[in-house]
């Protein structure tokens, strides 16, 4: 009784754009469902670290290693970012590191997929960072205040991120007949895993009914699919590569573009385990983390004695 | 992960952008003593200029009120309507007031 009288009271912040903070009354749904997302998010975002960390040490200029390396320290931060944020949920950053090497936790399957060429950096640039834009501009409308404040602070400094991508692949693509061949190959290899970072169609999509009541999620995933594709393929365009879809042309009733339906075999075959890189990147976070064991025990040893100290003075 | 294999204590963090302007919520950082605290929110939440001074604060000095207490709590302040400027009757033709 109680309950019910609470949750139309939650209900009607929520349709009245009037944001949820850490202490208020939420269902226990809705908090599963925040901690799930922003803490997959979160993950996402340090495991992103991997195949961009790749190419630090071969980029091909020092102009292009600050980049990646300014990027990179990014992404660092917004996996912070959005711990801090799931953290407001009463559950603490250990145990969401837990579930992630455990492997309870997924992260986007993009990072699946190996960079084997400095023209890959290019693509995620341009292409995952463009995706995950769209989605995070999307989300800092996002009904948890936490949620949506680290999505305002993400969000403006994504724009760089997707810019240095695009930057060398519109560099690459009007380099030798090899260059371009790589910037093509690189596109034809990050084109589909990219679109499918939206998830599975609307129809398949178990959580979209309360994520869309709750305005978890602002918009649902083909939504936010057909907006990264609509703005991508003039880009395409423009510096003179091909986007491996040939189904893709302009709908004019529609006003948007037609396009392949994507291989949800693969899609799941990745979430599930056993993509190209799953195993490489787990091992290696378990490894970081593992290696850093020991400037944890002295950072509190450390703090113990300086505690210490202070009660003797 | 054990007790003494852990990421430090929380600590709020706040930023003031520029001198003159109040100290803002940004978010948190781990950490096992101040001047950790200090550098991470640094390195965390100013990378691109975006503050002249940063506060460091451990989540547990923080005391907040219950939003379901809101009612209650902030009642007194309501029938006091003399507090706000427009409860005053100005004489017609009064300027600057
Ligand atoms: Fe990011
Ligand atoms: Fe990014």
């Amino acid at each position: 009784m109680e309950d019910s009288k609470k949750l139309e009271e939650f209900q009607a912040k929520i349709d009245a754009e009037i944001k949820i903070e850490p202490k208020d009354w939420m269902p226990e749904d809705y908090k599963k469902h925040l901690q799930r997302q922003i803490s997959q998010h979160a993950h996402s975002e340090v495991i992103g670290m991997q195949p961009e960390g790749n190419w630090i040490s071969r980029a091909p200029s020092l102009r292009a290693k600050v980049v990646l390396l300014a990027k990179i320290q990014d992404e660092a931060g917004h996996g912070q970012y959005l711990y801090s944020a799931a953290e407001t949920l009463g559950k603490s950053r250990d145990e969401y590191i837990e579930e992630l090497q455990s492997g309870k936790a997924k992260y986007s399957s993009i990072f699946n997929y190996p960079t084997l060429t400095w023209a890959d950096m290019g693509a995620v640039g341009w292409l995952v960072d463009g995706a995950a834009i769209v989605n995070q501009v999307s989300l800092q409308r996002t009904s948890y205040g936490p949620y949506s404040r680290a999505m305002v602070r993400i969000c403006k400094e994504e724009s760089f991120h997707q810019r240095q991508g695009y930057e060398i692949m519109a560099t690459m693509a009007k380099g030798t007949p090899e260059q371009k061949a790589m910037a093509q190959d690189a596109l034809n290899r990050f084109w589909w895993p990219s679109i499918m970072m939206f998830g599975p169609h609307d129809s398949d999509s178990p959580n979209t009914g309360n994520a869309v009541k709750w305005k978890i999620k602002r918009e649902t995933n083909d939504e936010l699919r057909q907006k990264f594709i609509d703005k991508t393929v003039q880009q395409a365009e423009v510096i003179g590569l091909t986007i491996p879809d040939p189904d893709l042309k302009w709908n004019e009733a529609r006003g948007h573009y037609d396009f392949g339906e994507m291989d949800w075999d693969e899609f799941w075959r990745v979430v599930k385990g056993n993509g190209p890189c799953n195993k490489q990147r787990l091992n290696h976070h378990k490894k970081a983390h593992q290696k850093g064991a020991w400037v944890r025990e002295a950072a509190i040893a450390y703090a113990k004695k300086q505690k210490a100290k202070q009660l003797v003075a | 992960m054990s007790n003494t294999d852990n990421q430090g204590g929380v600590w709020e963090v706040f930023i003031q952008s520029k001198p003159g302007l109040p100290h803002k919520h940004a978010g948190s950082v781990h950490a096992t003593d101040k001047e950790m605290a200090l550098q991470n929110a640094r390195d965390m939440y100013t990378r691109r200029q975006e503050g002249t001074c940063l506060w460091v604060v451990p989540l547990e000095a923080i005391v907040s009120s219950m939003p379901d207490d809101n009612d209650s709590f902030f009642d007194p302040s309501d029938d006091k309507i003399y507090r706000h400027p427009t409860h005053y009757v100005m004489p017609d033709g009064a300027k600057h007031i």
